[in-house]
């Protein structure tokens, strides 16, 4: 591995993402197995430093950390308790006087999993760092991808919802623009950034046009949040406009894969009879996303003594 | 840095004299006696004075900054009047203008006041900039006229713009009676949100919350409309973007009371350079991009910016060690002030040594109405030297702040200040 750490997957080589994505489907036997535990990573010790809320990336991390052997902490901070004095460095260089091998992070700020690197000599995993990278969450997607059609190279992949505040968009486009697929953004223009075509994407307001592209759709979460603080005039207009509904899917007489990276807004933007519909790879991407970690914990912190640098 | 008192004769000898005011860089040596100029011209030394070896090195007025926060009274944890006269000093500064952000700002004659006597103990002189509105709430004008007889020498809220138009228009009408310069902090809070950077290409890709240059430029267009109403004098501060710029260019036409400043930091990094999250680089307004940096150099160059002011802003480590989103805004800029515009205008712009030392002295003094005949016979000397070709690496032994957010450490500088003289002292660097 070239890089040391996984912090975005900004200039990630592309041998290494198809090495991870091989090896997830290695790992991914190994879960379907009775014993689902392996000892690669035995005597290491991860913290699992989340300073923002996470339920499905934390277990998934958890998860992927036991069924490789390794020792765990779990490590819960509410930027609040930071913002009353703690700051971001005592916590780290805490850590790192423990004696550990890695942490993956959450964090709310852009940049904080770099930010750690200076304070710390472990091995950082970013597990989300606000509207910035959430480099797991894009490596499981793209597993689930060539799990299902074989390639990356010139799938036509579609990300529709809120781009703008998305980490999961942002890391999707690097790592699909690294591996060679074409990627359409569609959503409201108040919640597409400025300059985004500078990535190489195209962006297409028009669901319907994107639909009848895209092999693939991965369908962003929208936070009830963003409605009506004049971003989003209503539920029912982004609906109209944007929602994966029954009713719009029948109308394209094609198949179509279905992804989200959850937690999903059912009803939003989203129908729940698409969402549990046999195109839909949801549940998949769930399961790919222990095994996708569980290859990128391996290799990083596995026995190979092939040390990158960062 | 090494500071003391002038001897009573000095000679500063087999130096270059560049005169901004005369548009002149000529030989000469210069007799200093008790602090203030005695002879210019060719002086031959006597065993009671001092001699300078300036071989090589430029001597020129005393550089003068309208932008500094000094931040006493209130976080002298940061700054105090005297550790910022030492960093002005080793920027060859010798007269500074302080912004009115501290706690209590200043924005009553008694705290201007206050500033006028502790600057009195400095090594350097300091003007106190007072508030435009009281508390910089940008409700009540402030006592202008008596905070001017104390000693302010322009008004401003610093960074929190005056939103308000009508009081914006205050401002300036009530300036007119003055002939003072209302300098105001141009950014249109409602578009800019929470954003730390520039909104661009950089900006998406790194994720965090940015505004287009329409933040500031919307609020420059308006402050000199309202400036063209009012026949006020508006000093437009740190200019970070091209549409601003063609709105000064325009105003600048039939309007003579409009002037306008740059930072090196603006004219030194472009938004790129945040790829790497230094919270260094956080500042308001923020660092635009390489078109923007073009533009502001071709507009010094023009005329359309009059000079380079620092908005040297001291943070505690502790603060700018944080995350990017807690950081506060700003860096400091007096020592490395030179070195760095030296570089970008003079060795990479082709830009005439003789004009970027305007731009430090004489022209931030007119627009102040400081005096400038600073190379004549009898004045006090408020000098700086400096090896124009020296290349050097700025480093943190450098700086002489309390604080040392600074970007521009381990940056390649072209130019160095070697000796300022000010008050009767005189720093060596």
């Amino acid at each position: 591995m070239k890089h040391r750490h996984l912090l975005g997957l900004k200039d990630y080589p592309a041998e290494d993402i198809q090495s991870i994505i091989d090896m997830a489907f290695t790992f991914k036997e190994v879960l379907e197995r009775p014993i689902k535990k392996v000892p690669s990573l035995n005597g290491k010790t991860i913290v699992n430093l989340f300073f923002e809320n996470s339920t499905r990336t934390r277990i998934s991390f958890e998860l992927a950390q036991k069924r490789l052997s390794a020792d765990t902490v779990n490590f819960s901070a509410s930027t609040s308790s930071l913002k009353k004095g703690e700051t971001f460095k005592d916590t780290a260089q805490n850590l790192e006087a423990m004696k550990i091998d890695a942490v993956v992070m959450r964090h709310p700020t852009p940049g904080a999993p770099l930010h750690l690197t200076k304070y710390i000599d472990a091995i950082i995993i970013n597990a989300g760092d606000g509207t910035h990278e959430h480099p797991t969450q894009a490596i499981l997607d793209m597993t689930s991808l060539h799990e299902k059609f074989g390639y990356l190279k010139g799938l036509k992949v579609a990300i529709i919802g809120d781009i703008s505040h998305s980490r999961v968009a942002l890391s999707n486009i690097y790592g699909l623009k690294t591996m060679g697929a074409e990627i359409t953004l569609c959503g409201p223009a108040t919640l597409i950034p400025p300059f985004v075509e500078d990535l190489g994407v195209n962006v297409n307001y028009n669901v319907d046009e994107v639909i009848d592209w895209a092999d693939a759709l991965n369908v962003l979460r929208i936070q009830r949040e963003r409605m009506g603080g004049g971003l989003l005039p209503s539920i029912r207009e982004y609906r109209n406009l944007f929602g994966i509904t029954t009713e719009r899917l029948s109308q394209h007489n094609k198949e179509l894969v279905i992804m989200h990276p959850g937690p999903m807004n059912r009803g939003v933007e989203i129908d729940s009879s698409v969402a549990d519909s046999d195109q839909a790879i949801i549940l998949n991407q769930v399961l790919n996303g222990v095994a996708s970690r569980m290859a990128i914990l391996y290799l990083l912190l596995g026995g190979k003594s092939d040390k990158g640098k960062d | 840095m090494d500071f003391s008192k002038l001897k009573r004769q000095v000679i500063l000898k087999g130096g270059k004299i560049l005169d901004p005011i005369k548009n002149t860089i000529k030989k000469s040596d210069l007799l200093l006696e008790n602090g203030k100029i005695k002879a210019l011209g060719k002086i031959n030394s006597n065993k009671s004075t001092y001699l300078m070896d300036c071989k090589g090195l430029i001597i020129t007025h005393g550089f003068c900054d309208l932008h500094a926060h000094f931040r006493e009274p209130g976080r002298e944890d940061k700054e105090t009047l005297e550790s910022g006269s030492m960093a002005a000093l080793a920027g060859g500064f010798t007269r500074v203008c302080v912004m009115p952000n501290t706690n209590p700002p200043m924005d009553s004659p008694e705290v201007i006041r206050y500033i006028v006597d502790r600057s009195e103990e400095c090594p350097i002189y300091i003007h106190p900039i007072g508030a435009i509105t009281k508390g910089q709430k940008g409700n009540e004008l402030t006592e202008m006229g008596t905070m001017l007889s104390e000693g302010a020498v322009a008004f401003s809220d610093d960074g929190l713009p005056v939103t308000n138009s009508a009081m914006m228009r205050n401002a300036l009408e009530y300036g007119t009676m003055f002939d003072v310069p209302i300098i105001n902090h141009a950014e249109d809070l409602c578009l800019k949100q929470d954003a730390v950077m520039h909104e661009g290409k950089v900006s998406t890709h790194l994720g965090l919350p940015s505004s287009p240059d329409l933040t500031e430029s919307n609020m420059v267009h308006r402050d000199l409309s309202l400036t063209d109403l009012t026949g006020g004098r508006l000093h437009v501060p740190h200019v970070s973007s091209s549409k601003s710029l063609d709105h000064i260019r325009i105003a600048k036409r039939n309007n003579d009371k409009v002037t306008a400043e740059v930072t090196p930091h603006h004219l030194f990094f472009t938004d790129d350079d945040l790829q790497k999250f230094d919270t260094n680089l956080k500042v308001a307004p923020p660092i635009r991009t390489m078109s923007d940096q073009k533009a502001l150099i071709k507009a010094l160059k023009d005329g359309i910016l009059d000079c380079i002011a620092t908005d040297h802003a001291p943070h505690t480590i502790e603060e700018k060690e944080g995350t990017f989103d807690l950081a506060p805004f700003g860096m400091i800029g007096l020592e490395s002030c030179f070195g760095a515009v030296n570089k970008v205008l003079v060795k990479e712009n082709n830009l005439n040594q003789l004009n970027l030392i305007q731009m430090l002295t004489t022209r931030p003094r007119k627009i102040m109405g400081f005096n400038n005949n600073l190379l004549d016979i009898g004045v006090n000397a408020e000098l700086t030297i400096i090896d124009p070709n020296e290349e050097w690496i700025f480093s943190r032994t450098d700086i002489r702040s309390k604080s040392y957010n600074s970007p521009f450490i381990g940056q390649n500088m072209y130019g160095r200040v070697k000796y300022t003289i000010c008050k009767g002292y005189i720093s060596v660097i």
